[in-house]
């Protein structure tokens, strides 16, 4: 078995992956140079993209088969909401994502689920509705790519793509 | 495309060769139960078919490839043959064959008609019975040699077993290539042995769900646009390769399947993360709402006389299979048997729902009958799902992802529970859908 030891524990290294792999056509300012993968927290400009993924965290995790916010994701989300409310400019797509670990057409309506919750979540706090679309991917684009159980947790999340396109 | 309904013509049976009479008194005996606890394949020899070039020889491996994979016949290697066969419509010397325990025998001759069609003669004997069990020709055109060779299997398995072949089928189906975080899906559609494969797009969306039409050239299935919009459930038509989008709402639209009369497409569709089952009329683009709730309801299938549907959902929780009437009434659950069960799939003989399992960290296989009773699990592995049913409803093809593999290829396996065969595909492979017998 191959594993990506590097890409898998390396949590900024998920990020940038998740976004050239995820967000090409969705996010025109996403990193995709060798260059970004070097970029630390410090030196992101505040309000860009690279700034919003690093510092705030693009992307919060679930539990098997559940759609519920858990703490650690409404911090981030918080964060989420309030870097977005100073950058009004963003639309985003909150894409909603699940593990191998199910079938591909439930896992297909549990993303659309754990999507939705997020967004709920986010307008919740503050971020107006027509910023905001949804899609899910179910397991069709994991970002753990071991066989491992535990890889699985990293693939139950859903991600807060800027640029999108606003509904 | 030409049809080739058209250029396939199922002539006459022949009429018995000339036989003695005391070897045509013989009650023909030579039949597999196919629903024996244990199956002894049945002894065959299938020798090449009479012709003036490759050809015998290829259908005669094609017809022994089919019977052998179906797991109740045991071809006999050609080296073991006595007779040679120089004329396929004389009797054979039955001794020759049943001392070498040849129960079934084929014969047949291929030869190209003045018009340049093929000609595809065949016999069964019963060796032991001494006598002919079928006899028939069949004329298509040379590109469709390779059918000519399943329906002569069709017809040997028919004749044999007592139920509707399967081999004249295709199987259509998501060929996965590309690395794992970035993997292509596209539909490809293959013969049910994997012989001519072609796909049926150029992969740059992710296309997942197909499933056949019962009375058309049609795939119904569903896709993420490029254009990075909503997913959708589209209509196919093979031949033509033109789609069209059914979904029609601001969700998404998913988890797509025809009704036995083809003139329906049910699916779920999604609104905030509430997925609910839908009948689209494909005649008037008409959408009914076949459930309510906040539950996710998908992955349905109708009963074969169209009266009932199965379907998965979580309304209780976890995800749960249950039955419905055709116009959403009366919602029961079926599945009891501990664990989460969903892609229920209806029996094409309406006798059983084949489902996928999940318990204790494995996926699951099985069958049970409509009403939940029978529960029985064909294969166990670590991540396998998404049955389809042959046409004659005996053997079903699932996709399943080895540990470590790195992606998902397609099986079959009899409704036994045994004789797992894995189908060839050229990448990974994923979501198979059987086609019905081809007319």
């Amino acid at each position: 078995m191959r594993r990506i030891a590097a890409f898998t524990t390396n949590p900024i290294a998920i990020a940038m992956i998740a976004m050239l792999a995820i967000s090409g056509c969705a996010s025109k300012k996403a990193p995709n140079s060798a260059a970004d993968l070097g970029l630390n927290a410090n030196n992101a400009t505040p309000g860009s993209s690279q700034d919003f993924t690093l510092n705030v965290g693009d992307r919060i995790f679930f539990d098997t088969d559940s759609s519920v916010i858990r703490a650690d994701a409404q911090q981030t989300l918080a964060k989420q909401a309030q870097w977005l409310n100073r950058y009004p400019n963003y639309k985003i797509t909150v894409e909603g994502h699940a593990d191998e670990r199910g079938t591909r057409e439930y896992n297909i309506a549990l993303g659309a689920r754990r999507a939705a919750a997020t967004r709920d979540y986010l307008a919740a706090q503050g971020v107006p509705a027509s910023r905001m679309r949804t899609i899910s991917y179910g397991k069709e684009k994991p970002v753990a790519l071991c066989d491992d159980i535990s890889c699985q947790t990293q693939n139950r999340r859903a991600v807060t793509v800027l640029g999108g396109q606003g509904s | 495309m030409k049809s080739i309904l058209k250029s396939l013509i199922v002539a006459l049976a022949i009429a018995g060769a000339a036989l003695p009479a005391m070897m045509t008194s013989a009650r023909a005996q030579l039949e597999i139960d196919v629903n024996k606890g244990t199956i002894e394949p049945l002894p065959i020899a299938v020798t090449d078919f009479l012709s003036g070039n490759a050809l015998g020889a290829e259908i005669t491996g094609i017809i022994t490839a089919d019977l052998k994979r179906s797991g109740l016949f045991a071809p006999i290697d050609r080296a073991a043959f006595i007779e040679k066969i120089s004329n396929p419509d004389a009797a054979p010397r039955f001794e020759d064959w049943k001392v070498i325990n040849a129960q079934a025998l084929v014969t047949g001759r291929v030869t190209e008609e003045a018009d340049g069609r093929l000609r595809a003669e065949f016999r069964l004997w019963d060796t032991f019975g001494g006598q002919q069990l079928a006899g028939e020709q069949f004329f298509a055109t040379k590109s469709n040699s390779r059918r000519v060779a399943h329906i002569i299997a069709d017809s040997i398995y028919e004749r044999l077993t007592g139920e509707k072949g399967y081999f004249d089928t295709r199987i259509v189906f998501v060929d996965e290539s590309g690395p794992r975080n970035a993997r292509k899906k596209r539909l490809a559609i293959m013969d049910q042995d994997g012989a001519n494969l072609r796909y049926l797009s150029d992969g740059r969306e992710i296309e997942l769900t197909p499933r056949f039409s019962p009375i058309r050239q049609e795939i119904t299935y569903m896709s993420y646009p490029t254009s990075g919009a909503q997913p959708s459930v589209y209509l196919l038509q093979i031949e033509t390769g033109q789609r069209e989008a059914l979904g029609g709402s601001s969700g998404m639209s998913f988890s797509p399947r025809f009704s036995p009369d083809g003139q329906r497409v049910i699916l779920s569709l999604e609104n905030s993360g509430v997925s609910n089952l839908f009948t689209m009329d494909l005649r008037n683009r008409q959408m009914t709402r076949l459930t309510t709730g906040n539950a996710i309801d998908t992955s349905p299938s109708y009963s074969p006389d169209g009266s009932q549907i199965v379907f998965t959902s979580d309304r209780a929780g976890s995800e749960q299979i249950y039955v419905m009437g055709a116009d959403g009434s009366n919602p029961n659950r079926i599945s009891f048997g501990g664990g989460k069960y969903s892609t229920p799939v209806w029996s094409p003989r309406g006798d059983l729902v084949a489902f996928t399992k999940q318990t204790g960290g494995e996926f699951q296989i099985g069958v049970m009958r409509p009403d939940g009773s029978g529960e029985r699990i064909l294969s166990t592995g670590n991540l396998q799902e998404g049955p389809t049913w042959a046409p004659n409803g005996r053997v079903i093809m699932f996709f399943r992802q080895e540990p470590g593999s790195g992606g998902p290829k397609l099986f079959s396996i009899d409704l036994t529970g045994r004789n797992e065969q894995q189908i060839p595909t050229p990448n990974f492979a994923s979501d198979p859908a059987w086609s019905p017998l081809r007319e």
